[in-house]
């Protein structure tokens, strides 16, 4: 494999000028998917000032299966205002997979302004049951190992190495319910008691709620960013990367995958402060803590995490969304935010977020 | 009239897909032998075997050809727990999922094991493979693994992968149960048509009115609210003559497929046209629908009788 060139900066200055997102909740029988997102497009046009014609390139990620409406994203458009045609493209992956595609296609000069979005909708179906779809078609879809058990797997190899045991998982639980109490939006928060083995070693309290929620976000290139926004969060850079196929070839403890794509986006460039991880069950902050080498101090998951709230498909992009809007809160100066996707953290992505010197 | 809070709708859908993959040399080898009670592996060129086996090298992604025989006991790297089997899944008692590294093998393979609780299962313990009575040539070809003590001690050969009777088609059925809800703007326009009236709803925007409502105006990308009430007549726009039977619809061919204008929407909605002879139908037909027994929708879209409508009329809404 040739040597991994050093990372440069983005040929483009390019920043998350606006997040929202839905408040997340369990059930969202009296919406559309549609309707579940409008409000959030709005919102984010509503903070930027723009309108639907103002947007260059448009972006969303969404999987039709959760719901199992097929062709669900076209339906979505509506919600955009997207006749007479706009330029517009669908990821069928997490949102922060569009907002990457939204990225180069600014760094590229064809745009200046992208929206981009992401929706989930997993109450309709058995989402442990769905996931099982995205799997190896030959040696694992038809077993049908659901995302609990499979993440249960990777839980119990990190215990048997000594990386992590039982209460160090619950503390990780605790502390994120605990840091969305200050999410407005979060489904799960507070004080939660540990519940039962759901598949051991996790308990129901180690597992993500079920989530329907929507979100958001706005990119904008240089000066139209900095009118867009008084202090955008510009994107240092992004990658991602993605773990070999079967199961049993990779070490469930590692993430070496997070770790290459951190490294490409320049995350060891920058004094990182804030971390907002995709870590949709307590034993994968574990393994992403490892991976990226983080020490106790740096804030990791001020929103809760997806432990807090986790529509799938929308969850790594709210990471983003999460960790940008630190930056133009001035609560952080550099942010990393990481999403995933398939099981066991098969692929990630990683962005790194900087907001200007302060005064 | 503004819109009203009706209780949401919901319905059943199952949604099935049975695809049927073909196989590449190395995975119908690794199938067949499974069919057979043999457990093929491929040797990387750095002299790794991987079980299961793949066509290219996951880390060099160099083509793979080179067969070997591996052991049916093993050894297990990883476990969890599944008090609660879910549907389709290999047991339908508790068991444990388990990575199982065959003896021989230097990757593991995702399986259950049949095991009575937790407290037996430790990484490190030894199992083997307990084949199903009936095999096919797929991975369920090993119903599970269970406990069994033994040791170590296999040599891998190589295997030729030729058998008699090769598979090399897998069918893969999957089934995904769902509550369908259709949201607000449909749930308020279904439960209208069921009292057979068709409600559309304005966009606040551009003054369109949506049959089917969706609940956004997709030119202005805004939310719509205002109820009409439009039709019941309506005038065809254009249409297709269906000369092939679909699959569950009890309905003669050819028919008449058509797009409806129904008065005072701006969107045309789909339907039957019946009543009239297939070869009779015309753009500018004016037509109204036709509920049958206590159906919640129209069955069908018959001829009103009125002179068909100029095409200026309805000419914007093709």
């Amino acid at each position: 494999m040739p040597p991994t060139p050093a990372p440069t900066g983005p040929i483009r200055d390019v920043a998350v000028v606006a997040f929202a997102q839905t408040d997340h909740r369990r059930r969202t029988d009296e919406l559309s998917e549609v309707e579940m997102l409008m409000p959030v497009l709005h919102q984010v046009l509503a903070d930027t000032g723009l309108k639907t014609s103002d947007i260059g390139f448009t972006c969303s990620g969404s999987s039709d299966y959760l719901a199992g409406r097929a062709f669900s994203f076209t339906m979505a458009l509506d919600g955009v205002g997207a006749w007479p045609p706009i330029s517009e493209s669908h990821v069928e992956m997490d949102g922060a997979w569009a907002l990457y595609e939204a990225w180069v296609k600014i760094l590229t000069g064809e745009a200046d302004t992208a929206l981009v979005y992401a929706y989930g909708k997993s109450s309709p179906g058995q989402v442990r049951d769905v996931l099982t779809r995205q799997l190896d078609p030959y040696y694992l879809a038809p077993l049908w190992p659901d995302s609990v058990s499979l993440a249960a797997l990777q839980a119990q190899a990190l215990i048997d190495a000594g990386d992590t045991d039982e209460p160090a998982l619950a503390a990780v639980a605790s502390r994120s319910r605990a840091d969305a109490q200050s999410n407005p939006h979060a489904q799960l928060a507070g004080d939660i008691p540990s519940g039962d083995y759901l598949v051991h070693p996790l308990r129901t309290t180690d597992c993500p709620p079920i989530s329907d929620g929507a979100a958001a976000v706005i990119l904008a290139a240089g000066d139209r960013a900095r009118e867009l926004c008084s202090r955008p969060a510009w994107i240092r850079g992004i990658d991602h990367r993605i773990e070999a196929h079967g199961l049993g070839v990779r070490d469930l403890t590692d993430s070496p995958s997070t770790r290459l794509a951190a490294e490409r986006a320049g995350a060891y460039e920058v004094a990182l402060d804030t971390v907002e991880l995709h870590a949709p069950f307590t034993s994968q902050e574990v393994v992403l803590r490892k991976a990226l080498g983080l020490g106790d101090d740096i804030t990791v998951n001020p929103s809760g995490g997806a432990l807090a709230a986790n529509p799938i498909m929308a969850a790594g992009l709210i990471r983003i969304g999460e960790a940008a809007a630190r930056i133009h809160r001035g609560e952080s100066d550099a942010a990393l935010a990481h999403a995933t996707s398939g099981p066991c953290l098969q692929q990630n992505l990683v962005a790194v977020l900087e907001g200007d010197p302060r005064e | 009239m503004p819109a009203q809070q009706t209780p949401a709708l919901k319905a059943p859908l199952t949604v099935e897909f049975p695809f049927t993959r073909s196989l590449g040399p190395v995975q119908s080898a690794f199938l067949t032998g499974l069919r057979h009670r043999t457990l093929l592996g491929v040797r990387t060129i750095s002299g790794q075997v991987l079980f299961p086996p793949t066509e290219y090298d996951p880390a060099t992604a160099d083509e793979l050809r080179d067969l070997v025989e591996v052991a049916p006991t093993g050894t297990v790297t990883t476990w969890a727990w599944n008090p609660a089997p879910r549907p389709f899944q290999p047991l339908d008692t508790p068991f444990a999922w388990v990575l199982v590294k065959l003896d021989g093998a230097d990757t593991a393979v995702l399986h259950a094991l049949d095991a009575p609780g937790p407290e037996q299962l430790r990484s490190g313990m030894r199992v083997r493979v307990r084949w199903a009575q009936e095999r096919t040539g797929a991975i369920t070809d090993i119903a599970c693994f269970e406990p069994y003590e033994s040791d170590n001690d296999h040599q891998v050969g190589p295997h030729s992968g030729e058998f008699e009777d090769p598979v090399t088609l897998f069918t893969a059925p999957a089934r995904l149960d769902y509550t369908y809800t259709p949201g607000r703007a449909p749930t308020d326009y279904l439960a209208a048509l069921a009292d057979h009236r068709i409600v559309g709803e304005r966009c606040p925007s551009c003054r369109k009115v949506y049959v089917p409502p969706r609940g956004a105006c997709p030119t202005c990308g805004i939310a719509t609210a205002e109820q009409v009430e439009v039709g019941p007549r309506g005038t065809v726009t254009t249409f297709c003559i269906v000369n092939i039977k679909a699959k569950n619809l009890d309905i003669e061919v050819p028919y008449v497929y058509a797009h409806i204008a129904l008065d005072g929407a701006d969107l045309a909605l789909h339907g039957r046209i019946a009543g009239i002879p297939y070869d009779q139908v015309r753009m500018g037909l004016r037509v109204e629908p036709v509920w049958s027994g206590d159906a919640r929708y129209p069955d069908h879209y018959r001829p009103t009788g009125e002179p068909d409508a100029d095409y200026d009329a309805f000419k914007e809404l093709i």
